[in-house]
């Protein structure tokens, strides 16, 4: 029983310090963490979900795919390393630091006379002659040399590059130390506590103050890396801990304010530097001290280190105008957000919630620019490397809403404040989405001459107004007809028409049109009636925009290009209203911004413990790549003299050595 | 040489970054694009001469080869300091080392590259790798042209805040000793290979040679590599709160350093050497590849400074 509990043990000793367990181990470690490169890490779970499917979802979460570096069979891989290479040195460890002592200076003639590098001369000098002379060589070589006494003669035994051993013990143990520093920075304490059932992870979107106390980590807490966002004029005294789906909070030992915060930008409007003016204040409210803390240059307190991480929004104030977009008018009314907040918003379909969600005073976006630029070789070949080429752009300010309806189904848009200028013209662009991972979709609303949008939605209305239908259906007709076929039939037929193709249009857009088409008109003739139709849309969106302008006492729009391409862009985004998906358009007007700053802060005491193994491991690596350890023997006996090497790795600057050796031997025997 | 002409490029400027446009010898030499165009000709008139004089085993041929290299190198280092220089002529606050996105290191990569190659051509008085090691030059080279013609990513931009730091001086430079020393020897265990199979044999060096060279191209790039992974690691300490954070780029760095470490560890520990070996550092060209370029493409981090 003993004896093979014994052997067990002893196994297991033979399996951690074997080269095979070794390699395997830093294979296996190397495709562990393959795996938590492609899958991305830490996202929100419901992200997980959609990709995966619940099933799967389940089974990787079981699997802690979604954190590996932190899962318990990462650790236990990299347990395994450590105690590997403990292992590895504790059982070379004894033989090593003889070998570094050792001359070997009990080696026989015999197998001196079987080493692979040898070299024999035959000498007249004395063997106490040539001893000194080639021991002052040696040494001269950076050999430590060992005068040995033997029959007939002398021993010369001589050894150099010990450090490679050295180096093996640094390299090594810095492997130990760095994994034991990583471990110390890590989060297993918290995963002790978790299985033990003293914390438990946050889930619940509350606000910090009621997290009990089961979810969060007193100040004492040896190490921890969080974050937190402050809005400049307050204040925060925690940090929140992101883990698996949810967080902990992190009471911190003093209290964080923030003044200011600052971007910098280059010309080219790409930011250039973040910057934020903090104030630390003890528990109780004694201000420690205030700083400045930029990207690459944290702050240090009470062995906590601040960094400036991020910066967002801290509830900047909205001055919007909202737009009734099926109004048959052109109406509007005021309306106030602020970001991070929600408003009401009431209509006859019923509440829905406005969430502010985001706003940006700047957004540099690459305006396409004139292809030929791109790619033209010559500017490659010599020219200029400024970087302008990109046609970056700060665009403006824009702001960011979620619009959730009574169902709890949320639609996600970006509202540019400033009109952006495409093909020429100028619009207004409001971008929408299902879902954070598609791209927006841009609702593009022509603006007038005056630069405003009061032309487009008077249009629009009166588009989408029956009441005003069969009038703008008899002027155009009038207007498309010669004076010779006034009040005939063909007159009232084309009235006819265009009352019913501006129905449908006022229906749903472009959309209902086309599927009328389809159902009524011969495959052969469809595409000629899709452009009688749309003429007569465009015509009779002249007459409308006409009588619009009409009622609101302004003069009568120029029949000219303008007026053309606004009546043409009018359409488009009228019919792309149908699927914007939401009944008002939000305009923002001015702002107040409140900016904030995201800080993280970090405790880590394995971080020393971290450095000191990386010294120790690049030493370690330079003295066991770059030193070499050889051997080298003279037996010299009188007349004869041999010359031996060895060396643990046979390389050609080994082989080189050695035949200088031995020549250096020739010439000291002459 | 490179900081006398460097220098005469600089004096041409007289300050003026329209001057590239004007005067002949930036414009058509060594304003910093221009230069860094001849580097990419030379590479790729080396990598042919190389492979010219290997297959007629013209010693002159090869010499040439040679030559070509190390005026590219010349004329690589010139490109690099004069867009150092032209940095600051942007904009003061513009200025900063040419080793911030993909194309500068993608130069940084083929200087790099060729030293150590030359180096090693050097002590082991064998000129016929060099067939072998400007392929991969090449192939950067190829790279950088199509970087720049289609994509337009010669410009010089300016750096984004987590990027204005000390650090990126040291450890962008060591990475690159250590790419390129396994570029190299990627490329020998691809001549070994061949050459065990009798392909080019009686032209290339002994198979102990090349293996020899194999080695100690691993054994330096792996001690760079050490430094550069170390060196990121204070970095990233300083600039996002945390020495490792698992970020995609550093986590392969840290495979390729594992997979180099088995290398070496089978190699001198368990003694093997031979085609295994070769294999293995062939395919450590894939892992390098990938954690330089790759990690850049598919996936995303905090280090996304140089997107396709
Ligand atoms: C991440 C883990 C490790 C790294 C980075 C590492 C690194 C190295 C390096 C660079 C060498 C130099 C090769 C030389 O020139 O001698 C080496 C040698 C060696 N390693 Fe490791 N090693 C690791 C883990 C291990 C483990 C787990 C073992 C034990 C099984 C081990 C055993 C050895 C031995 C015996 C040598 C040869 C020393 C000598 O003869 O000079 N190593 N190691």
């Amino acid at each position: 029983m003993n004896s093979s509990s014994h052997s067990f043990g002893k196994s297991v000793f033979e399996l951690l310090s074997s080269m095979r367990f070794a390699i395997s181990l830093l294979s296996i470690l190397a495709v562990a963490s393959i795996i938590g490169t492609v899958l991305k890490q830490a996202e929100p779970y419901n992200n997980y979900v959609i990709q995966f499917g619940p099933f799967w979802f389940e089974a990787y979460e079981k699997l802690g795919l979604y954190d590996v570096y932190h899962a318990a069979w990462f650790l236990v891989i990299l347990t395994f390393l450590v105690a590997s290479t403990s292992v590895c040195i504790y059982r070379n460890a004894p033989n090593f630091a003889r070998e570094m002592k050792s001359f070997r200076e009990h080696v026989s003639e015999q197998s001196l006379n079987a080493f692979k590098h040898k070299h024999e001369a035959t000498t007249t000098q004395t063997p106490e002659a040539l001893a000194a002379s080639a021991q002052r060589y040696l040494e001269g070589q950076g050999y430590k040399v060992k005068n040995l006494p033997r029959e007939e003669g002398v021993l010369l035994a001589a050894r150099a590059g010990s450090w490679n051993r050295v180096g093996y013990f640094l390299a090594h143990s810095a492997i130990v130390l760095i994994c034991i520093g990583g471990l110390m920075d890590g989060n297993l304490i918290f995963k002790v506590q978790q299985l033990l059932g003293t914390k438990k992870i946050e889930t619940r979107d509350i606000p910090q103050s009621q997290v009990p106390a089961i979810s969060r980590l007193s100040p004492s807490n040896p190490s921890f890396r969080g974050s937190v966002q402050i809005p400049e004029g307050s204040s925060a005294d925690v940090v929140f801990l992101n883990v698996a789906d949810g967080y902990l909070v992190q009471d911190l030992p003093f209290t964080v304010a923030l003044k200011q915060f600052r971007i910098e930008h280059y010309t080219t409007g790409q930011p250039k530097n973040f910057e934020s003016d903090i104030e630390l204040f003890d528990r109780s409210g004694k201000k420690i001290r205030s700083a400045t803390i930029a990207v690459n240059h944290p702050l240090i307190q009470d062995g906590i280190a601040i960094y400036q991480a991020s910066f967002a929004d801290g509830g900047t104030r909205l001055n919007l105008r909202g737009w009734n977009l099926f109004a048959p008018t052109a109406s509007s009314f005021p309306i106030e957000g602020t970001v991070h907040q929600n408003a009401t918003l009431t209509s006859a379909a019923g509440d829905s919630t406005l969430e502010f969600i985001d706003f940006r005073p700047f957004n540099i976006e690459d305006i396409g620019g004139d292809a030929a630029a791109r790619g033209n070789a010559m500017s490659v070949l010599g020219g200029s490397p400024v970087g302008d080429k990109k046609h970056l752009r700060n665009v403006g300010p824009s702001f960011q809403y979620k619009l959730r309806d009574s169902r709890g189904q949320a639609r996600e848009f970006s509202n540019y404040m400033l009109p952006l200028e495409l093909d020429g013209r100028w619009y207004m662009m409001s971008g929408v989405r299902d879902a954070p991972n598609e791209a927006f979709r841009y609702l593009r609303m022509p603006l007038d001459a005056d630069g405003n949008l009061e032309s487009f939605m008077r249009l629009r209305g009166a588009l989408l107004d029956p009441a005003l239908r069969p009038e703008i259906a008899a002027n155009f007709a009038h207007q498309a007809l010669p004076q010779n076929a006034w009040g005939t039939e063909i007159e009232g037929k084309l009235t006819h028409s265009a009352e019913q193709v501006l129905a449908l249009f006022a229906q749903g857009g472009f959309q209902p049109l086309g599927k009328f088409i389809e159902e009524k008109v011969p495959a052969a003739e469809r595409e000629k009636a899709a452009g009688t139709y749309l003429r007569i849309l465009e015509l009779a969106g002249f007459e409308a925009l006409k009588i619009a302008d009409r009622q609101a006492n302004l003069p009568p729009p120029k029949a000219d290009d303008a007026t053309g391409w606004l009546v043409r862009d009018t359409l488009n985004s009228v019919s792309d209203m149908f699927v914007y998906g939401a009944p008002i358009y939000l305009q923002l007007m001015n702002y107040d911004e409140v900016k904030a700053s995201g800080l993280q802060l970090t405790r880590s005491p394995g971080k020393k413990v971290v450095y000191f193994g990386s010294l120790l491991l690049t030493l370690g690596v330079f003295f066991m790549l770059f030193v070499r350890e050889r051997r080298v023997w003279l037996r010299i006996k009188p007349g004869h003299a041999l010359l031996a090497m060895s060396s643990a790795k046979h390389t050609i600057d080994f082989e080189k050595e050695f035949t200088q050796h031995a020549q250096a031997l020739d010439s000291l025997t002459k | 040489m490179v900081g006398a002409v460097s220098l005469f490029a600089v004096s041409q400027y007289h300050g003026d970054l329209a001057r590239m446009d004007e005067a002949f010898f930036l414009k058509y030499l060594i304003s910093s694009q221009a230069a860094i165009m001849w580097m990419c000709a030379l590479f790729g008139l080396a990598t042919l001469t190389y492979w010219a004089g290997l297959l007629a085993r013209s010693e002159f041929t090869m010499k040439t080869g040679s030559a070509l290299t190390w005026s590219a190198v010349a004329l690589g280092f010139i490109g690099l300091m004069v867009r150092w220089y032209e940095s600051y002529l942007i904009g003061t606050d513009v200025g900063h080392i040419p080793v911030s996105n993909l194309y500068e290191v993608f130069v940084l990569f083929c200087l790099i590259t060729a030293m150590l190659y030359l180096y090693y051509e050097a002590r082991y008085q064998t000129r016929q790798m060099g067939a072998f090691v400007l392929l991969v030059i090449s192939a950067a080279v190829g790279f950088i042209l199509w970087y720049a013609l289609d994509r337009d990513a010669q410009g010089i931009q300016p750096l984004v805040p987590a990027l204005k730091s000390w650090w990126m001086k040291l450890h962008v430079p060591a990475n690159f000793i250590g790419y390129g020393s396994f570029s190299i020897s990627a490329m020998l265990g691809a001549a070994y290979l061949l050459a065990k199979r009798g392909i080019l044999a009686s032209r290339l060096p002994k198979l102990e040679v090349i293996d020899d060279i194999m080695y100690k191209s691993i054994a330096i790039g792996f001690a760079f590599f050490t430094i550069a992974t170390i060196l990121g690691a204070m970095w990233a300490a300083e600039a996002w709160g945390g020495y490792w954070s698992w970020d995609p780029k550093e986590t392969w760095a840290l495979i390729v350093w594992l997979n180099y470490a088995a290398w070496l560890h089978i190699r001198l520990v368990k003694g093997l050497r031979g085609p295994m070996l070769a294999w293995w550092a062939l395919g450590g060209l894939i892992v390098t590849t990938f954690a330089f370029l790759g990690v850049n493409m598919f996936l995303s981090g905090l280090h996304s400074y140089g997107t396709l």
